[in-house]
């Protein structure tokens, strides 16, 4: 008894190292994301004793570099959010299709095929997207449209629809596959035909595992910066049709980085884009959270 | 008190891929009565079960020769509409699965699927088929409440209520009671009673007493085999073959 208790003794000792262990480490990563959103505020809200936080956020004209310069970003915002919002109405309906199509229709063998490409899809470097978008899509929208340039909101849209399809896709043909065949059998049982369960049971009871797909999806085309850069077109203009080129907040902060002056206005200005930019990424996780709580998927019992 | 056939089964197989998971069923049961289907596990009483509304035709390697005619049409013909079969033969799960979504459409859901928008109608059907699976006293005040936050046992009632709402006239029922505690079991076993006045009624049991307690007529199976089948207190008290009387005397399965 004696001698179990001092190897119980030391067998806490070590279970206590390693809770501290894990302790240290998680409090590292959360304390060092901590001082980068620190940092980014540290930056960026100088430039709101030069402009106010409105004019800011609502100035239509954004010259940097001039004298007096103009510090507004409501175009780079525009564009961020009509690129975003195009690229999600090409990507949505694609996305959560195909999910059905593989998780409802499709043969096992098919499946297991075609699932994990579309993952490997979502392995392309952006790099590669946005190159595309420029040799092959951007001359070729010039031609058959008649405009001055293929880069321009629509192709960037159209390649961050490519770059979201992948995720939105494969998140929501977890969803729905993970819908309990218990519900499936019951609304076929009643005399529902496939495509009724599909839209009456299983949409819904997936509801919750397709709308984070899509946040998630939408998140990563906001954030893209490498395809916006390329692609967009880089005029900081509101755009006044879909083939107008544009400067979306990323594109806008990558391109200027390197040429602003450190702790210049203009560096302030592009770090405050950047705690901008932040601001809707975080929104779009907030309503990704909150949806994914509200609409939790169940299970075919409580028991 | 005559009772008229049913459903007819003549020589029925059953394969999932190679394997023979029926051999051979001929059975016949009649209306207003409860027919159950007793056995050990696997031994192809569900997917017999599941053979009468063709919830088998949902795994694409399973195959089925044979047949099984109800009220003279063979259900397997290619000229017959699973939808409509489906509608006629009801189906009651073994784990409660209502969906997620309110009492009231849960009920109303087979309604709606089959093309009726008449509001009246459904909210009557409704009530009805909840009276009738005695549930409509414990939920008429919260009808409109997700089925989710019912207990496991009112949650398969409501089950039943959904199978009786689009008037089948046969209900099958997969281990109705196998996931509820017993004053829950007790419940669905006096609406069974009840609900043979109006329907044919086919349980699979596991529970022995549950199928001399509910039935008139007992179907013993073992691997995939009918062994014997017999008015419910004769196969019980005087079973014709050894193997029968050894298992509904527990000594073995």
């Amino acid at each position: 008894m004696r001698k179990n208790q001092q190897t119980g003794k030391s067998r806490q000792r070590r279970e206590g190292a390693i809770r501290l262990f894990f302790f240290f480490v998680a409090l590292t990563s959360i304390t060092i994301l901590t001082l980068i959103v620190v940092f980014l505020f540290w930056e960026g809200l100088p430039i709101f004793s030069e402009v106010s936080v409105y004019d800011f956020l609502f100035g239509r004209y954004w010259y940097p570099t001039d004298d007096p310069p103009d510090f507004g970003i409501f175009p780079l915002i525009v564009a961020s959010l009509t690129v975003t919002a195009m690229s999600a109405v090409i990507s949505i309906p694609l996305g959560v299709m195909t999910a059905l199509y593989l998780a409802e229709s499709a043969s096992a063998r098919l499946r297991e095929w075609v699932k994990p490409i579309v993952e490997l899809l979502a392995a392309l470097p952006s790099v590669v997207i946005g190159f595309f978008g420029m040799v092959i899509v951007a001359p070729f929208l010039q031609e058959i449209l008649d405009i001055p340039t293929g880069l321009n909101l629509f192709n960037a849209s159209l390649m961050l629809a490519f770059m979201s399809v992948p995720t939105i896709c494969s998140i929501s043909e977890d969803a729905i596959y993970s819908v309990p065949i218990e519900l499936k059998e019951a609304s076929l049982a009643l005399g529902a035909t496939q495509w009724e369960t599909i839209a009456r049971v299983i949409l819904p009871a997936s509801l919750s595992g397709i709308s984070t797909a899509i946040i998630l999806g939408m998140s990563r085309a906001i954030g893209e910066t490498m395809v916006v850069l390329m692609i967009a077109g880089g005029s900081a203009q509101l755009p006044s049709s879909i083939f107008d080129p544009v400067r979306p907040m990323p594109a806008s902060i990558a391109a200027e980085m390197a040429e602003a002056p450190f702790r210049s206005d203009h560096y302030y200005a592009l770090f405050a884009t950047g705690v901008v930019l932040f601001a809707f990424t975080l929104l779009f996780n907030l309503v990704s959270e909150h949806i994914s709580n509200k609409y939790r998927q169940v299970g075919a019992a409580t028991l | 008190m005559e009772h008229s056939l049913k459903i007819k089964i003549k020589n029925l197989n059953f394969y999932y891929g190679d394997f023979k998971a029926l051999q051979d069923i001929s059975l016949d049961m009649y209306a207003n009565q409860v027919t159950a289907f007793i056995g050990p596990s696997g031994c192809g009483k569900s997917t017999l079960l599941r053979c009468l509304n063709r919830m088998n035709d949902l795994i694409p390697i399973s195959r089925v020769e044979g047949q099984i005619i109800l009220d003279n049409q063979n259900i397997n013909d290619p000229s017959v509409d699973v939808v409509t079969l489906r509608r006629n033969v009801g189906m009651v799960f073994q784990k409660p699965n209502p969906f997620p979504k309110s009492i009231f459409e849960n009920v109303a859901y087979g309604l709606r699927v089959n093309g009726i928008k008449d509001k009246a109608y459904i909210a009557d059907r409704v009530e009805k088929s909840l009276q009738s699976a005695a549930l409509w006293d414990e939920v008429k005040d919260r009808i409109h409440d997700s089925a989710l936050g019912l207990s496991g046992g009112q949650q398969q009632r409501l089950c039943i209520a959904r199978a009786l709402a689009v008037e089948p006239e046969v209900v099958l029922m997969d281990e109705p009671a196998s996931a509820l505690d017993p004053i829950a079991t007790q419940k669905i076993e006096e609406l069974i009673h009840q609900l043979k006045k109006s329907y044919t009624i086919i349980i699979v049991t596991h529970n022995m007493q549950q199928a001399a307690r509910v039935s008139d007529v007992t179907a013993f199976f073992y691997l995939g085999k009918l062994i014997e089948v017999d008015d419910t207190e004769t196969l019980f008290t005087k079973p014709k073959l050894q193997q029968t009387e050894d298992y509904i005397t527990g000594r073995f399965g």
